[in-house]
This record gives C-alpha cells, structure tokens and sequence, in this order.
C-alpha cells in the first residue's frame, strides 16, 4: 500500500502549541510539548494507554487546565469525535435530535445536516433511534456527522473507529480522508491503527514515558522507535 | 382570582416538567430532592424576621445552587456526597428554628388563595423558566450527550449549567407555597422520569413531562377539594400514580 504523501506544510497555521504541560497531581502527563498544525495536514497522534493522547485533546479543547500556550486560528472551528461516550441505553434523545441541536447552536442549515448524514453514509431509519440503542459503528457515524456539520477547519478524532469492525473502519478512514481533501481541513488524530496512521498521517507525534518524539511517518515509525515507546517489539496492526 | 390560580398552577407544572426532563437526563434525581430542602432554613429565617417565607426559601435556594454548581464545575465526583451533606444539614439547621405548624406547612405546603403579588410573581417565574428550558434545549442535550462536544460546537458549558441550576430553583421556589419543601423537588422528577420511561425522542420526552405534571396538579387540586384533604400530597400522589401505571406499559424495543 503506498503511502499518501503530502507536504508537511499545505496551507495556513490553524493550532500552535507552545511548552504544554499538563498536570495531574505531581505527575506531568504531557511534559513541555510544542507543535504546530497546519491546514490539510493530518497529524496522528500515537503512544501506549496512559500516554497523555486524549488529555492532550481535552486541554485542546479547554476542557482541562494546562500550562504553556495553546493558540488557534481565529476560524478554527472544531469537530471533535470523543473516545468514547457512556450512554444510558433508555435516554429519549435520538440522532436527529443530537444533529437539529448542533445544526441549531452552530446555526446551519437542514440541507448541510442532509449532506452530513450523506457522507458517513447513515440512513434516516438509523437516525431516527434512540442513541443509547445504536450499534457502535452506527453511534461513531453519527458522531462524526456531528463532527462534520458546522464547517469545521479542525478535525479532532479520538480514535473515531472505536468499535467498528474491520470492512467498517476502512470505509470510515476513506470518508474522513474525502472530507478533509476536499476542503483542505487538518486533522488531529488519535489511533492504535498503525497501519492506518502510516498510510494517512502527514506528521506523527509519538507521546509516551514523558517524552514526544515528532516527524514524518517514514523517520517515526521504525521498529527501533516503536520498540522504545512501547517497550518491546511491536507489529503494525495493533489492537486495543 | 380563580382563573389566575389555575394559571398559576399550569404554568408552575410546565415549568416542573420541562426542568425535570433535563434533570432526569443529567441524573440528577436525588440532587433535585436535596436542593428542595436548602429552602428551609430560608423559611425559617424568613419566619423569624417577618420576611414573606418565600423570598427566605428562594435567598438560601439561589445560594444553594451558586454552592453546587462551585463544586461541580471544579470536580464531577464529589457532587453527589457535598449534596448529601450540606443539604440534609440544612434540612435540619431549618426544623430547629421553625415552629410545628409553621415547619408542616414550610414541608408540605399550604392551600391558602395567593394574593396577587404572589400570582403575578409566580406566573413571571414560570414564564421565564419555560421559555428559557425551551430556548436552551439544544443546547442543553448536547451538554448532557458530551460536555466535550459542547464546548468544541463553541457551547459555554459552565455557564449553561449555572442558568440551568438557577431554572431549578427558582423553579422549586415556585412551588414552595403549595407543595413544600419535600414534595416540590417530587413534582420535578416523577413527571419527568414517567416521560423517560415512555418517550423515545427529545420533543416527546418534554411533551409527556409536561402533560404529566400538569395532569397530576389539576387533578391533585380537584380531589383535594372534593375529599377535603391537603393539596400538595394529593398532587404528588397523582402524579406517583400516573408513573406506576406508565411502568406498565411496554416501551417499544
């Protein structure tokens, strides 16, 4: 499979992080981190469980304390798909209620939650559930339908195919990578899917034992360096 | 004055059920009982100083609300243990300084007619609490979905929360006089819980809530009259009863 190489640098600065840290207690999760993100560039952000990845999301979105600079584009309008969400199975909200509300708060139109649905290929059958009742594939479109409505410029995914099965996830990557091509937007992504973050990924950023290693996929992904940030050897198809 | 008590009453109920939609979703059902209650040492206070009881009961419920809300927007975990204490505390600070009828009536109600300072206050409570749960539900229910999605589709999601607790309790001091302290905070969430049991999207959720609390109020009030017996535990009994029965019905896979 080759690799979809694009410049590191397409477009405009839409996120500059500058000397992150983040505490919890004593323990510094994310130690001192800069990077920069530009439009059409898709950053995957990998590392072993308890590697700072989704705090590092969270102090994105200001949703945790943090120390340093976190600077967005005056435009950056975010779409986020969170890990994962624990719902209550008999909650009466259903996906069109999730979507009317984001398309009301971001003041869209029903043509572009239309479209939105379009693309992660959801029918209005599904749509019309209970979100508590949607299988985990079904409930990540959704998610990512939110995610798309409201012109994002950022895209910030949490390992958006949690859940999925294979054939599934495949189609989910190729969704989200016709979205962001086709209006240049960046993409920060969390995700075990190595081969996935190889073929996708403009610029890796490896957290892991309070250290960040940041490059190409090509200079980060090599055995060695997976070896050391992970603590043993490592195949590419991780799971988990 | 009779139409206004009607009224009165309907607009107390709506503003009841649609609040307890969101507070059945959020999960905070034994909160909304506990909240209730910090509107007793208010009374008292209030009863001590010959301050109308209700403004007393709606000072110590606003403070209440600032209190939970400073704890909950630092930390999620200790909500429900802070709840647990201040507030049954309060409870109890509050019958030491109330006097026997003067605590029954605080705790359970009182059916006497409203002078129109009190009808024209409360209608423009119950006005503001609906239209502001009305006007905020969407953005309520993305809040209570993900806070995270909240703030990335650009929702001030602390600020929404504190306008939310004080939709509580202002809604609470609504129906302090006729309810009580302990049976007002039930008026909130059986209406609601019924219509969590039966609804299967937002708008029939608020729907049902609405006509359940409302239903349980008017009914409540007529049997009271007819049997000659206090209103508010006749209301809560109602509205206990529409929930038992809608238990019964099968909801839909």
């Amino acid at each position: 499979m080759m690799p979809v190489a694009q410049p590191s640098h397409v477009g405009r600065t839409v996120l500059e992080v500058c000397g992150l840290t983040i505490r919890f207690g004593d323990v510094r999760v994310v130690d001192d981190l800069s990077f920069t993100v530009a439009d059409g560039e898709t950053l995957a952000i990998i590392g072993p469980s308890g590697a700072g990845k989704t705090v590092l999301f969270k102090a994105l979105i200001g949703a945790l304390p943090y120390e340093g600079t976190i600077r967005w584009a005056a435009d950056a309008h975010v779409g986020y798909v969170p890990q994962k969400l624990d719902l209550e199975r008999d909650l009466p909200i259903t996906g069109a209620d999730l979507l009317r509300a984001k398309q009301r708060v971001v003041r869209a139109s029903r043509e572009d939650t239309r479209r939105a649905l379009e693309l992660v290929n959801l029918e209005a059958e599904v749509v019309s559930k209970p979100i508590g009742t949607l299988s985990g594939g079904q409930f990540q479109r959704l998610l990512l339908a939110f995610a798309f409505l409201g012109r994002p410029r950022v895209l910030l995914f949490d390992e958006p195919t949690a859940g999925v099965d294979e054939p599934g996830e495949e189609m989910l990557y190729e969704t989200i990578q016709r979205v962001k091509q086709k209006h240049s937007l960046a993409l920060l992504l969390i995700s075990h899917e190595l081969s996935l973050v190889y073929r996708y990924a403009t610029t890796v950023l490896c957290l892991g034992r309070g250290r960040a290693w940041l490059g190409p996929p090509t200079e980060v992904l090599t055995p060695q360096m997976l070896a050391e940030l992970y603590g043993g050897p490592m195949k590419y198809h991780v799971h988990g | 004055m009779e139409i206004g008590v009607l009224g009165l009453s309907v607009g107390m109920a709506t503003a009841a059920g649609l609040v307890g939609c969101f507070a059945v979703m959020r999960k905070m059902t034994l909160a909304s009982d506990a909240i209730s209650h910090v509107a007793l040492p208010g009374i008292a206070i209030a009863l001590l100083s010959g301050v109308h009881p209700m403004l007393g009961g709606l000072a110590t419920l606003l403070l209440g609300t600032l209190l939970i809300w400073a704890v909950e927007s630092r930390t999620r975990m200790a909500t429900e243990t802070i709840i647990g204490v201040v507030f049954s505390a309060a409870l109890a600070v509050g019958a030491m300084f109330t006097r026997g009828e003067d605590l029954i009536e605080a705790l359970l109600g009182d059916a006497r007619e409203p002078t129109a300072w009190e009808l024209g206050l409360g209608l423009a409570g119950a006005t503001g609490v609906v239209i502001f749960i009305l006007g905020a539900r969407h953005r309520l229910v993305i809040t209570l979905v993900s806070t995270d999605l909240a703030r990335t589709a650009g929702i001030h999601v602390a600020r929404l929360s504190l306008l939310y607790l004080l939709a509580f309790s202002l809604t609470v001091a609504l129906g302090l006089r006729y309810l009580g302290v302990l049976l007002m905070g039930s008026l909130i969430i059986i209406p609601a819980a019924t219509s969590k049991h039966l609804a299967r999207s937002l708008g029939s959720m608020l729907a049902v809530a609405v006509v359940v609390a409302v239903v349980s109020v008017l009914t409540g009030t007529s049997l009271a009259r007819w049997l000659h017996r206090e209103t508010g535990p006749l209301i809560i009994a109602v509205a206990a009863g529409i929930f038992f029965v809608g238990l019964l019905v099968r909801r839909r896979p």
